[in-house]
């Protein structure tokens, strides 16, 4: 699997991250590569197995539904780029 | 005293023979006078840290000290630590100051050890060199020219250069081993869910796993019994009895079951390399062990299962860094879509965004069954060959790395490359079993590791394995010329 410009373009814009203009030839060739070892993957017929997502096999540890946090808005907000009266501030997203 | 190993520093600090705040500015000093050369720590905490030793102190003092009171360590820059900053080696976080300390730390703290500082490490632990740090690579203590291996390639070389008696790393795809290995050192990645990743900053979730990296695989032991166990902050942590880590390094290894894979000692494994790990597998039959071979079949795919998978992870876990909550945020933003995009275009480094794209276009409509359920099946398959190899051997073993530390450098320009230095440690990231690198010889000034694999919660076998070839050999006691 080879990657164009426009692909390299496309998962930038989905994964949020700004690529300068000149970055992306070379994020296309990396990216490129490192799918080119991936597919090696595809050696193996897999088609019985069932998929791993835990190393252990187990499942999720429920407790019991109960308030445990307490409200501590004050020191996130300490370390927050920019926030008033309680609040996060994000540059303008209605007309 | 910095030549001293855990038990020693224990023993002398219960004796009156030194205190924490003496021990704690000779590694201060020791820090000041050498860390320029070798850039291992991000922060030094030298404010914190006399307090912590004046506590560990008046504790002492009291009768009230438990195993590891007013001993100092190093904590990977990966671990919150609360009032100290958390940078996890990127632009992201450098100014990051976490609202609350992780369990490794706080577990520390309660047994009134020593935080000297926070280590430098590879951005976000995505890196086999520490080269792809913002706050810049660090260098092997055996060899300026060298890496120390990464991720925790700060953790290794504080210890190697005798800096600090201790540090945490973690190890989401050989990120203790393979610095271990690299830099001299004994290095655990316990089971996954054996030691807490609360406030440990996720890369892949399902593979990250934090542990010690020390001298010895006794101060192992030692740092093991104060960090490791069940934690409700951590909801795949395991609540299992956790044993006295200490407790069997003494037994003896006759009869021991030994399981060389025949895919570790392929093409790709340097030649002098091999020679050391075969050198050291006859010490093993020396101390009674009986060496089978074995096969781990699709051992061969773990690096591509693992980097479907652990990018596909990383790409979900890095999303919280968005420039609104915490960290870097970009200059001026136009709008939202702006402020995201630059804020981490901005924060993050080559390699991160590297892999943030690959996880992306893995989890993306249409190519998920390709890739991440593809991986995910590899990875079942990968677990399988272990489980298999477990009926008839007690522990595998084979090389850490298939080569000494390399030159800065060296592998930079091709990502491939560098993830090939993982060859032999990702497969038990994969499976979620326990790995150790331990010392075992040198090729010119450069050192080399043998891995051992262990079965789920073998720890303390595994420790006992490394122990006892360490009775019998000084490898493990060379240190680096310039900082004996």
């Amino acid at each position: 699997m080879s990657l164009s410009k426009a692909d390299v373009e496309k998962i930038a814009h989905l994964a949020r991250l700004a690529i300068s203009e000149q970055d992306i030839e070379l994020y296309s060739r990396n990216l490129s590569n490192i799918l080119a070892l991936v597919e090696q993957m595809n050696k193996v017929d897999t088609s019985a197995v069932l998929p791993m997502a835990h190393p252990l096999d187990t499942a999720q540890r429920l407790r019991d539904d109960v308030v445990t946090e307490t409200n501590q808005r004050e020191t996130f907000q300490a370390i927050a780029p920019q926030v008033d009266c309680g609040l996060y501030l994000v540059p303008q997203v209605l007309e | 005293m910095h030549t001293l190993r855990l038990a020693a520093l224990s023993a002398g600090l219960k004796a009156k023979k030194f205190s924490s705040a003496e021990l704690t500015r000779g590694f201060l000093q020791r820090i000041a006078a050498h860390d320029k050369q070798l850039n291992a720590f991000v922060t030094v905490a030298e404010e914190s840290a006399l307090k912590q030793a004046n506590a560990a102190d008046a504790r002492l003092a009291k009768g009230q000290a438990v195993a590891l009171t007013g001993v100092p360590l190093a904590q990977k820059d990966i671990f919150c630590t609360q009032g100290v900053k958390t940078t996890c080696g990127s632009k992201m976080l450098a100014n990051f100051i976490a609202p609350y300390s992780a369990t490794v730390v706080q577990r520390c703290d309660d047994a009134g050890m020593v935080m000297l500082g926070k280590t430098n490490m590879d951005e976000f632990a995505m890196g086999s060199s520490n080269e792809t740090s913002y706050f810049g690579p660090v260098r092997n203590p055996y060899d300026l020219n060298a890496v120390p291996g990464g991720s925790s390639g700060g953790s290794a070389a504080a210890v190697a250069a005798r800096l600090a008696p201790i540090a945490t790393g973690t190890d989401t795809g050989g990120s203790i081993r393979q610095p271990a290995a690299l830099c001299n050192l004994t290095g655990l990645k316990p089971t996954y869910g054996r030691v807490s990743r609360y406030g440990m900053i996720a890369f892949a979730s399902s593979l990250d796993q934090g542990g010690p990296m020390a001298r010895s695989a006794e101060d192992v032991a030692l740092l093991m019994n104060v960090i490791a166990g069940f934690d409700s902050n951590d909801s795949t942590s395991v609540d299992t009895p956790v044993p006295d880590y200490t407790a069997d390094l003494t037994k003896s290894l006759a009869g021991l079951r030994i399981g060389i894979p025949k895919e570790f000692f392929g093409q790709g494994l340097d030649t002098k390399v091999e020679q050391v790990i075969r050198d050291a597998l006859k010490q093993y039959e020396r101390l009674g062990a009986k060496i089978k071979e074995i096969s781990l079949p699709n051992s061969g795919l773990s690096v591509p299962t693992y980097y479907v998978v652990a990018p596909a992870e990383c790409s979900s876990n890095l999303s919280r860094f968005d420039g609104v909550r915490y960290g870097y945020r970009c200059d001026q933003p136009v709008d939202l879509v702006d402020l995201y995009k630059r804020s981490r275009g901005e924060g993050f480094g080559a390699e991160v965004k590297r892999r943030i794209m690959i996880g992306t276009y893995a989890l993306s409509s249409g190519y998920y069954d390709a890739y991440y359920l593809k991986a995910q099946k590899l990875r079942r398959l990968i677990s399988d060959d272990f489980k298999n190899a477990y009926k008839e051997i007690d522990v595998i073993m084979g090389p850490t790395s298939p080569t000494v530390a390399f030159n800065l450098g060296e592998k930079t320009d091709d990502p491939v490359t560098m993830y090939l230095s993982d060859i032999y440690t990702i497969a038990v990231n994969l499976a979620g079993i326990p790995g150790m690198s331990i010392p075992v010889g040198f090729v010119g000034q450069r050192p080399v590791g043998l891995q051992l694999m262990g079965n789920y919660f073998d720890e303390a076998r595994l420790l006992n394995i490394a122990h006892q070839y360490q009775q019998a050999t000084d490898w493990h006691l060379r240190a680096p010329k310039g900082f004996e």
